[in-house]
């Protein structure tokens, strides 16, 4: 790394660590119900909306209910986009004419979606119309990352409760949540963007001439659409001459800044944040991986705040930082170190495939990270084109389960999760009694926190090995050899783990994609998500156990150690295999010359 | 069950806020502020009519302009409604030839030593505005001679494309070639 490749990166680090505790405390007011400076504005608002929808703000709901009502809202979110995906070409503000998407697609993109996933089997400024780009995705955008928000406060007043079964109104807080502090901080950050050269407008797309032209061979298609074949059986093509291109347009700042803030990760165009229409310029950059990383980060100082022990929180980000910024020096290392099979042919020994000269190494290896750590799965460079150990840590940090710094609420929670099985084993081991917040774990806790962990690893697993055996996934593979296999075990942890992101060669618009695809959304989502709030609601049932000599600290560095240990052995113990047959073999391979 | 209404309402009312005010605002705010990069920074010619971003990167091949980095865009290079990468894994044995093929390419036109990496490996987006500085200087001699111009004018261009680190810190330096090619076809 270079001086300044040092100095941005460390500068990043100080101004998300800065901005940890005002956001971190400002969560916790607006979901404990104080007063902030929004309050004045927005509290009428507040009111309003629940009139209109008939909401009764103190009306608090035990686990079920809470759960009842987010998957009733989630269903609403679903059918909403999968009907709008399917009439798109009947709806308003789509001047380039683009058609309704196919029923399986639009499943995928609908899940996809409701489940902050945002995994992509379409090209963006192909198939997506303005409308559907706003009311459809945009939305999706701010209430699923709503919905995880909720859920990790609800899980957190479990803890903070006793002796009721109440965890909250799950319409209070995704309102809130929503109102409060995803619209602020995007309105604002969507026009830094834009000063910096993100688009924002509703224009047909542009045409302009080429200085120089070019050309190419164009595949000649009969009546039905199919390529032409000559006697030899060769495609028969024309050469076609380029004067011309059009330049795609629409309002993408507005959904750029919550497709980073709700760690969304959908792409308004094909190439997600390497398009400079969505991330122009290094500062632009600098500011999207901090959007990434910002709530997951602050909700640590939230969850501190309002278990009242802030050191708890920091805890647990500390845990984070240290797996991101090892899993960066790792990427960074081995991208610098690049492809010995390039370099013998002259090159200068750097990976740039698949990257942006403006962003350079450091920009493009940390945006990766973050956005791989977290859920969110946006791209500013193609992950399918990364050297073999500089792949492997974006899929392992897919991997471990998205808890470092992790989907916004998501995170969290399965980051708690964690916590609990590293209290447990810690008390099976020193034969102390595992408690955690004050909160005696047992059997259905130890349940609870294992569904919520192993649920999509075991999903990857299984989906993965189907994969193999099916010679349509196969055949969407791009490269050949164990690269392959990385493509494919991308694709499916990406989508279990709800990150989004791909290996982006695979060809996913197909029928077991798309379908698989789905499923594996939507059991990633949702069984964690009820796991936890099962627990929250038999935690919240507890009486406070006080801290006694029996009881290990969980706000101390020795525990953070091990919490560290628990997850990388619980993810080493998954997927090692997994990894030695695709991104290890493959790195051998580079180094072998062949 | 008491939960549907609000279920169906609130989705209502957050696609009006989300979807509708949301973006409604923040293009407003957006044209009033900031008018030519809400709009795709354009560059026009004297009649006003747009000749392309400085933002997108178009297609160059001959040999008196400025070669941008590869582009795996969908049937051409810089196809600016397909922006993607290659998605070329390292070990795959296409992607070695095409980069080989590219280095001989430039071998031809007489540049030696080391070839910068971003000028035979392709961008992210396809759409990469941008060369380094250092594959902007092993083109000088060619776009000069092809030309018929001094080295040293055409430098002066080069020099005047290039963008420093954003803020004296971040990211890379950086040429526009596009902005530089038509700074040279107005010479």
């Amino acid at each position: 790394m270079n001086t300044y490749e040092w100095l941005q990166t460390i500068l990043f680090f100080v101004v998300l660590l800065a901005l940890v505790k005002p956001l971190g405390s400002f969560m916790a007011k607006v979901f404990q119900g104080d007063r902030t400076f929004l309050s004045p504005v927005l509290v009428p608002c507040e009111k309003l909306i629940y009139r209109i929808s008939g909401v009764k703000p103190d009306d608090e709901m035990g686990w079920q209910r809470y759960a009842g009502s987010m998957l009733l809202f989630n269903l609403m979110l679903f059918v909403g986009l999968f009907v709008m995906l399917m009439t798109q070409h009947l709806l308003p503000l789509n001047p380039q004419k683009v058609p309704a998407f196919t029923w399986q697609l639009a499943l995928n993109t609908a899940v996809s979606f409701t489940t902050n996933t945002n995994w992509q089997a379409y090209v963006g400024e192909q198939a997506v119309s303005y409308f559907t780009q706003m009311v459809g995705l945009a939305v999706h955008n701010f209430v699923s990352a709503a919905t995880g928000i909720a859920i990790v406060i609800a899980v957190i007043r479990g803890f903070v409760r006793r002796k009721t079964s109440l965890l909250g109104n799950f319409w209070v807080d995704m309102t809130r949540c929503t109102l409060y502090i995803l619209l602020p901080i995007s309105i604002i950050f969507s026009l830094v963007l834009v000063s910096q050269g993100v688009i924002q407008n509703f224009s047909a797309y542009k045409t302009v001439p080429l200085i120089q032209s070019t050309n190419y061979d164009k595949p000649k298609l009969d009546d039905k659409g199919a390529a032409l074949k000559d006697a030899k059986g060769t495609p028969v093509t024309e050469n076609v001459i380029v004067k011309e291109v059009q330049i795609p347009m629409g309002p993408v700042a507005s959904q750029e800044a919550i497709k980073e803030l709700g760690t969304n990760g959908g792409g308004f165009f094909n190439a997600n944040s390497a398009h400079p229409f969505e991330n122009p310029t290094p500062l632009s950059n600098f500011i999207e991986i901090l959007l990434i990383l910002l709530i997951p980060g602050a909700l640590t100082y939230t969850f501190g705040v309002m278990v009242g022990n802030t050191r708890q929180g920091w805890m647990l980000l500390g845990v984070m930082l240290f797996i991101l910024i090892g899993a960066f020096g790792v990427m960074q290392w081995a991208e610098v170190s690049g492809n010995p099979l390039v370099a013998k042919l002259g090159i200068q020994s750097i990976n740039m495939e698949g990257k942006e000269v403006r962003n350079g190494l450091a920009g493009s290896n940390l945006f990766a990270v973050a956005t791989t750590g977290t859920s969110c799965g946006a791209v500013n460079t193609m992950h399918d084109s990364l050297t073999p150990i500089g792949g492997m840590i974006p899929l392992s940090l897919i991997l471990l389960g998205e808890i470092i710094f992790g989907g916004v609420g998501s995170g969290l929670y399965t980051m708690l999760a964690f916590a609990i099985i590293a209290v447990f084993v810690s008390g099976l081991m020193i034969g102390r009694t595992p408690e955690y917040l004050g909160k005696k774990i047992e059997v259905r806790e130890m349940w609870m926190s294992i569904l919520a962990i192993l649920t999509a690893g075991v999903t990857v697993l299984i989906l993965s090995g189907i994969a193999m055996i099916t010679p349509q996934a196969v055949a969407s593979m791009a490269n050949p050899g164990a690269h392959g296999l990385s493509e494919v075990l991308y694709a499916v942890a990406s989508m279990a783990n709800n990150n989004g992101s791909a290996f982006a060669g695979l060809n996913a618009n197909v029928n077991f994609y798309n379908l698989f695809g789905s499923l594996a959304m939507t059991v990633g989502r949702y069984v964690p998500a009820i796991a936890v709030l099962a627990m929250a609601g038999s935690l919240a049932e507890k009486k406070y156990v006080p801290p006694s000599l029996g009881t290990l600290p969980t706000d101390k560095a020795p525990f953070a150690i091990w919490l560290t240990l628990v997850i990388l052995i619980v993810g080493a113990l998954t997927f090692f295999p997994a990894l030695a047959l695709g991104p290890i073999v493959e790195h051998l391979t580079m180094l072998g010359g062949n | 069950m008491k939960d549907i209404k609000p279920a169906i309402l609130l989705f209502i009312i957050f696609s009006v806020i989300c979807g509708g005010i949301y973006p409604a605002v923040v293009t407003g705010v957006a044209y009033a502020l900031f008018p030519k990069q809400a709009a795709g920074s354009f560059i026009t010619d004297k009649a006003g009519k747009e000749i392309g971003s400085t933002l997108i990167g178009q297609p160059f091949s001959g040999a008196k302009y400025f070669w941008p980095r590869p582009s795996a865009t969908a049937d051409f290079g810089y196809n600016s409604m397909a922006s993607g990468g290659s998605n070329s894994g390292p070990t795959n044995p296409a992607y070695l030839q095409a980069v080989g093929d590219r280095v001989k390419a430039l071998r031809d036109t007489g540049v030696t030593g080391l070839v910068p990496a971003d000028l035979v490996q392709a961008s992210a987006n396809g759409l990469d505005p941008h060369i380094t500085p250092e594959s902007a200087g092993l083109q000088v001699d060619r776009v000069a001679k092809a030309r018929g111009i001094s080295g040293d004018l055409v430098m002066k261009v080069v020099e005047q494309a290039t963008e420093g680190r954003q803020l004296g810190f971040l990211g890379e330096p950086r040429v526009n070639v596009l902005v530089l090619n038509l700074e040279l076809d107005r010479l």
